[in-house]
């Protein structure tokens, strides 16, 4: 470890005097892998930005910049009204996930009560759970859960509650992650606080949280993620179309054309859909790594 | 008046028990999650697979119907079986060949290897149907995949119009996804000590074998974790599938090409009637038996994983 932390910390000069012909092989494979990973986006970006007549062949400069595209895409449906939706889908699930994973993981990572290791080897158990298996008696009982005329609605099924409520039981891979971080800070922190009279409730919140924030930022970013672009869950609860999430939306381009779609419009409103998840990768990459880097610890 | 109650609890509770109760009580989000959204539907469905039940009226008990159907009178139940396992027996190893290989490649010290790792793993991202919808303009008869492939002299097939090319073209899609599983083989590389390549290379092992002999012994847990949940996955395609099948989506695209396992499952539960669906019964038949041949295969490759896989000793 030491021998290549040296290497980092040098200036760049010396690390390209080290390059020998398999490193300026290995690089040049790298950057032609990275143009392959990034062309999809910019073909994305040129597409939206066409106009109908420029979309045969392939030229990657629109002839005219045709900016209405992203104007126009939006003509049909209820756009603004999907994208409330799934901002409260969204963060209310980041919420619950938060707060349940993280005082879930402080039960099974700081206390001590009987019957703690054998549950929580069938939380891990779950994650390996086909979501198949559930996905119609789930569907079969929130048809059957009153929602006593919550968004119009006599049963759960057309509300958000079926995508919203699951997210504040917390979810297995957050929890075993949270666990193994909240496991490594030591027991002497809560000792301190249990004797000076704070309750667990008080320690979760006020000593343990604040020090779990990188892992916390994971959770939530994870779970923003999967839930702003979750299709599978919208698509079974959510019928009437003011309820729809911007998934959902989207697909209704390929209704509205009955097969192929007007790509020009499609890709705008794609891009502008997938907008805060790019944004969020680029500013917190690191937690991306960090979380991804854990999940394969399974095998370990 | 509560700082009485409390004063009673104490003399009741002893801190150990108070631990014990508030241990439980923390971790009750979990359970009631567990028993009402986990275990409780997959014993109601288990039962409801023994039944005939379209919801609106009550379960009729049927006995092993449903499963002598799916095994005897149901040609769709083996084409999206066969469509399914096409998916594993292809995507799987290619999709691993290649992530080891990259992973190996942002292995080696240089500059730019953030950056490098951050234009791979981004992909991964975008799950959601706009990426999809991306690829199938990618991957259309006249798009920028086969523009490509003309230039350097290959007629590009029709991809997702074409019942053949279907399956390959999800498979070429898939790659751009291989980014999680770069970074997870990574994290494992960084984790062999490096004293142990220095060692090979003073009794004179060159590149190759080093790799064959140490990064290989030392990854393969990781290879195996990751080979069990992308299997586990690859079983359960379907938003890809509903979304490239577009209108075609009950039959499952062109020649029910991209007839999924999930995806028949979810025709036959909330599918129109006309094509077989609302039968929940059926439909729950078909996840316990996806379940159960999910089970048999992870426990091969854990039967198998004792084999190959290398766990160091003491762990």
């Amino acid at each position: 470890m030491a021998s290549q932390k040296s290497i980092i910390n040098q200036p760049l000069p010396k690390l390209f005097r080290e390059w020998n012909v398999g490193k300026v092989a290995a690089f040049t494979m790298l950057v032609g892998i990275s143009i392959m990973f990034i062309v999809p986006f910019l073909w994305m970006i040129s597409t939206s930005l066409k106009e109908p007549s420029d979309l045969v062949g392939t030229n990657w400069i629109p002839a005219r910049f045709a900016w209405e595209n992203f104007r126009d895409a939006f003509s049909f449906g209820m756009w603004p009204q999907w994208t409330t939706n799934t901002l409260i889908i969204t963060i209310s699930s980041v919420i619950g996930q938060v707060v349940s994973s993280s005082i879930v993981a402080y039960s099974f990572s700081r206390l001590r009560w009987r019957g703690r290791d054998l549950l929580f080897s069938l939380v891990l158990a779950t994650m390996m759970l086909p979501g198949v298996v559930t996905m119609i008696p789930q569907f079969v009982l929130f048809a059957k859960l009153p929602a006593f005329g919550f968004q119009g609605s006599k049963v759960w099924i057309n509300t958000f509650l079926p995508l919203i409520v699951p997210a504040f039981t917390g979810s297995a891979f957050y929890i075993f992650l949270l666990r193994q971080f909240m496991r490594a800070i030591p027991m002497e922190l809560s000792e301190a606080a249990r004797m000076e009279g704070a309750g667990e409730l008080r320690i979760w919140w006020s000593i343990i949280l604040p020090l779990c924030k990188p892992v916390l930022a994971t959770v939530a970013i994870f779970t923003f993620n999967g839930v702003w672009q979750d299709f599978m869950g919208p698509l079974l609860y959510l019928q009437s179309e003011k309820l729809y999430t911007l998934q959902l939306g989207l697909r209704q381009f390929e209704a509205a054309a009955g097969g192929s779609p007007a790509w020009h419009w499609l890709m705008a409103a794609s891009l502008l859909v997938m907008l805060p998840v790019l944004l969020i990768f680029v500013f917190f990459q690191q937690y991306f790594i960090e979380g991804i880097s854990f999940s394969g610890m399974g095998g370990r | 008046m509560t700082a009485e109650t409390s004063k009673i609890k104490r003399l009741f509770l002893r801190p150990a028990q108070k631990e014990e109760l508030t241990g439980w009580l923390f971790a009750l989000p979990w359970i009631i999650g567990f028993l009402l959204f986990t275990f409780g539907p997959m014993m109601y469905s288990l039962i409801t697979s023994f039944s005939n039940y379209n919801i609106i009226k009550p379960p009729e008990w049927i006995g092993f119907e449903n499963y002598e159907t799916m095994f005897t009178k149901d040609p769709l139940f083996y084409k999206s079986l066969y469509n399914t396992f096409w998916m594993v027996i292809i995507k799987t190893p290619l999709v691993l060949l290649a992530s080891i290989s990259i992973a190996l490649l942002l292995n080696i010290k240089m500059p730019g290897e953030k950056f490098f790792r951050g234009i791979i793993y981004l992909p991964n991202v975008l799950s959601g149907v706009a990426a999809i919808f991306l690829w199938q303009w990618i991957l259309s008869p006249k798009g920028l995949f086969n523009t490509f492939l003309d230039l350097i002299g290959i007629k590009g097939p029709s991809w997702f119009v074409d019942p053949v090319w279907t399956k390959p073209g999800m498979v070429v899609m898939g790659m751009w996804w291989i980014g999680s599983g770069v970074i997870i083989y990574l994290a494992g590389l960084k984790g062999i000590p490096q004293e142990l390549y220095e060692a090979a290379s003073i009794d004179g092992a060159e590149g190759w074998t080093k790799i064959w002999n140490i990064t290989l012994p030392l990854l393969s847990p990781t290879i195996f974790f990751q080979v069990v949940t992308s299997i586990i996955g690859a079983f359960q395609i379907f938003t890809t599938a509903l979304i490239l099948s577009g209108t075609d989506s009950a039959l499952g695209g062109p020649g029910q090409s991209m007839l999924f396992y999930v995806l028949y499952l979810y025709n036959r539960a909330f599918g129109r009637v006309g094509v077989g669906g609302l039968q929940m019964g059926y439909a729950s038949a078909l996840a316990w038996v996806l379940f159960a041949i999910i089970l048999i295969i992870t426990a091969i490759q854990l039967w198998f994983s004792k084999r190959w896989v290398y766990y160091e000793s003491g762990e």
